[in-house]
This record gives structure tokens, sequence and C-alpha cells, in this order.
């Protein structure tokens, strides 16, 4: 025999959960689209860059010459590690968390992590990794300026020879209810191929091998930028989903304590009517 | 008038997309003017005043530096920033250049502070003098 007050109290809060809940999935539904605009409006710049890389990059006399573009012996990497800084969004965070972990677990040689995002930094924290720098506390719109320090990082490491590698882990956007980790290599530079008979004969100046070295680390910055924004679009995505979830929850919760409160309350209407029935019975 | 399209575009917005019939850019050379038939060009700019013209019109645009990129149908610039002169806030850049003189002062010279303040005075130094120019000629 539940306690009807209890239950009503437990009706209440569950109440206010589906409430919060519900405003937190259109919340993350609005800062989703957002993110998602912002990614479609640097593709013009993503696509032109690669474009011009890759033409340079295949003039015979300086290409692959670029610090950036050189491939070297490899004895250290780094894994820029891209995750948000909070969680109730399902199992992004943990998936991120599992596919660094992995990945650290398959090389042979030392990883050094640069997290972004509390979340990665606090896993890579717990998995004693050799955590090289933190960034944290990024705005939902982050501009392409706040993502400057990240890349900055980076290049100066790798053009001094402490790492010979790096790859980037974050959340891949494939639809609103499939986000996926990825891991890719951001440096050295791999210039897309180009198709053959497409080179037109530029003019450079000051000259082709000054407009490469300007343009690589751009290039990497955008790449930054642009998985940081992927991110925030799944980590949105994924928590409209996860809290759509726990509004339906809630609502079936809902409904079962209500039936629940019902019939306890109809329990006791009819205790008391037998009582007093009872009480008659006896007077008479 | 024969014209050609131009796209101004940064990292995070396209800033500018139309068929104009001639652009002035800041090459890291010096000015660099574009007319339709350009032969293809590659360049690197620095910060400064990008003017398109179309027509009678004439719009100015600041820059902090990019890309220039001429192709047989259109031209492209990679800017790091740019800003259409009435998005300008004037006010936050003449904070900027306060700022940058001072550091720059307040430190003689070292390295690479010296040469981030300069980059700042520079880019603040263009801001305010298209929102300048934008002001005089509403003026008139």
């Amino acid at each position: 025999m539940p306690d009807i007050r209890k239950v009503r109290r437990r009706i209440k809060g569950v109440q206010n959960i589906a409430k919060i809940t519900r405003a937190m999935e259109m919340i993350a539904a609005s800062k989703m689209k957002k993110a998602q605009e912002r990614g479609l409006a640097g593709r013009p710049y993503a696509e032109k860059i690669e474009q011009v890389i890759a033409d340079l990059a295949a003039l015979p006399d300086i290409g692959l010459q670029h610090p950036l573009l050189q491939r070297r012996p490899i004895n250290r990497a780094a894994v820029v590690h891209i995750t948000p800084d909070r969680g109730l969004c399902g199992g992004l965070n943990a998936n991120l968390n599992r596919q660094l972990a992995g990945f650290i677990l398959q090389q042979d040689i030392n990883v050094k992590v640069i997290a972004v995002g509390r979340k990665g930094r606090d896993a890579a924290a717990r998995f004693a990794c050799d955590l090289a720098a933190e960034f944290t506390g990024l705005s939902d719109q982050p501009s392409f300026i706040d993502t400057l320090p990240i890349s900055n990082i980076i290049i100066e490491e790798y053009t001094k020879g402490i790492i010979d590698v790096v790859y980037v882990s974050y959340a891949g956007f494939v639809s609103t209810l499939v986000q996926k980790p990825v891991m890719k290599q951001l440096l050295p530079v791999e210039p897309a191929q180009i198709p053959g008979g497409q080179n037109v004969d530029y003019i450079y100046e000051p000259g082709a091998e000054a407009v490469l070295g300007g343009l690589l680390p751009r290039f990497v910055e955008m790449e930054i930028y642009h998985a940081i924004l992927e991110s925030i679009a799944s980590e949105q995505s994924a928590r409209m989903v996860a809290m759509r979830n726990a509004t339906d929850s809630a609502n079936e919760l809902i409904g079962d304590l209500t039936l629940l409160y019902n019939k306890a309350r109809q329990e006791a209407i009819t205790r008391d009517l037998l009582d007093i029935i009872g009480g008659v019975v006896a007077l008479e | 008038m024969p014209s050609f399209t131009i796209d101004i575009v940064t990292a995070e917005r396209i800033v500018y997309s139309e068929e104009v019939n001639a652009v002035i850019a800041p090459g890291v050379e010096g000015q660099l003017g574009i007319l339709p038939h350009h032969a293809p060009l590659m360049t690197i700019l620095q910060a400064g005043e990008l003017v398109v013209r179309k027509g009678e019109q004439e719009e100015i645009m600041a820059i902090s530096g990019g890309f220039l990129e001429v192709r047989p149908d259109h031209v492209i610039v990679l800017a790091d920033q740019a800003e259409r002169a009435e998005e300008i806030d004037a006010a936050r850049a003449e904070a900027a250049r306060k700022r940058a003189e001072e550091r720059l002062k307040d430190k003689q010279a070292t390295g690479l502070d010296a040469t981030r303040a300069e980059a700042a005075l520079r880019r603040a130094l263009v801001r305010l003098s298209v929102a300048d120019k934008i002001k005089r000629r509403r003026k008139l």
C-alpha cells in the first residue's frame, strides 16, 4: 500500500525533471543548428585553401620542402583530443575517451595529449597520459581567434621537432542521431591529390615558397577550428537526443505513477467508506 | 562593362560575394589593382584596405592579412579577418590602437611581443581609416 502523499511528491518531482530535460532539448537543438551553420559558412574557405595547397605541393621544385609537409621518422606522437566541457549527452564522451585510450594503447611510442574540453582532460588525467596542454571553457560559439592558441602549440612543437606526428580526435557529425568518433592525421599535412591537367600557371607573389609557407599554418588552424565546430554540433545533437529520451522516459514514469496514485486514492476512499458504513451498522 | 566575381571569405563566413568591375588589394609588395582578364596570380596580402569597384559605386573593406587568388573567371580572397566598412566598431578599434601603442612604448622591442603589438596596431589603424573614410563620404 503506497503512501499517497509520497507518490504525489514523486509525480511532482518527475514532472519538474521532464520540464528541465524538455528545455535542455530545445536549447541543444538551437545550438546545434548554429554550430552547423557556422561549419557550413567556413566551407568555401576550407575548400579553397585545400586546393591551393594541393596545387603548390605538386610543384616539383618546392613540393614537400616545407617543414609542415615533411615526413620524419616517428618517435613521438601527439593527439589533440577534442571533447565537450559538459556531460548529459549520452555516450558521446565515453566513446571519445575510449577511442583515445584505444589509440594510445596501440602505439608503441610516447603519445602526448592536448586536451580541448573538460571531459577529455579529466579522462586523460585518469588514464595518466602525458597531458601536454589543456584548453577548457571554450564557448559554444568559439570564434576562429579563440582556437588559435591550440593550433599554435602544435605547429610550434611540430616545427621544433618535439613531436613528429599529430592526430586530432573529435566527434564527427554524421547525422543528428549518429556521431562517430574520428581520429585523423593533422601533421604532417598530406596534400590532397589533384586530378591531372587542372594546373593553372600562377604568378606567385612574393614567391611560391612564401605563399605555401603562409598557407600551411592557416590550413592547420582551420582544420582545428572545423574539428571544434563539428564536435560542438555533435555534442549538441547528442544532447538533444539524450534529453528527448529523458523527457519521454519521464513522461512514461509520470503515467505509471499517476495510475499508482489513482489506485491508492480509490483504495483509501473505499476504505474510508467501509469504515463509515461499518460504524453506522454498529450503531443501529 | 567587363566584370568578374569576387568572393571574400574567412574561416568563419563569406564576407562578400558579388560581380564587380575592379578590385584594389593590399599585396605584400604594394597595392594591387585587378581588372577583368588579369593573369592567374596567387599572392599574400597584408593588413590594409580592400576596395571593390562596381560601376560607379565603391565599397571599402578592412582586411587583416590573407591571400588573394586570381583565376581566369574569378577572384578569391582568403582573409584572416575581413570587415565591411559598416561592420567596423570604431570605438573598439580606437581602444585596440591605444592598447597596441602602449604596449609598444612599454616593452622596447622584445621580439615576439613587439611584432604582435605592431601587427595589432596595423590592424587597428586600417579599421580606423576605413571607418573614417566611410564617415566622411556619408557627410558629402
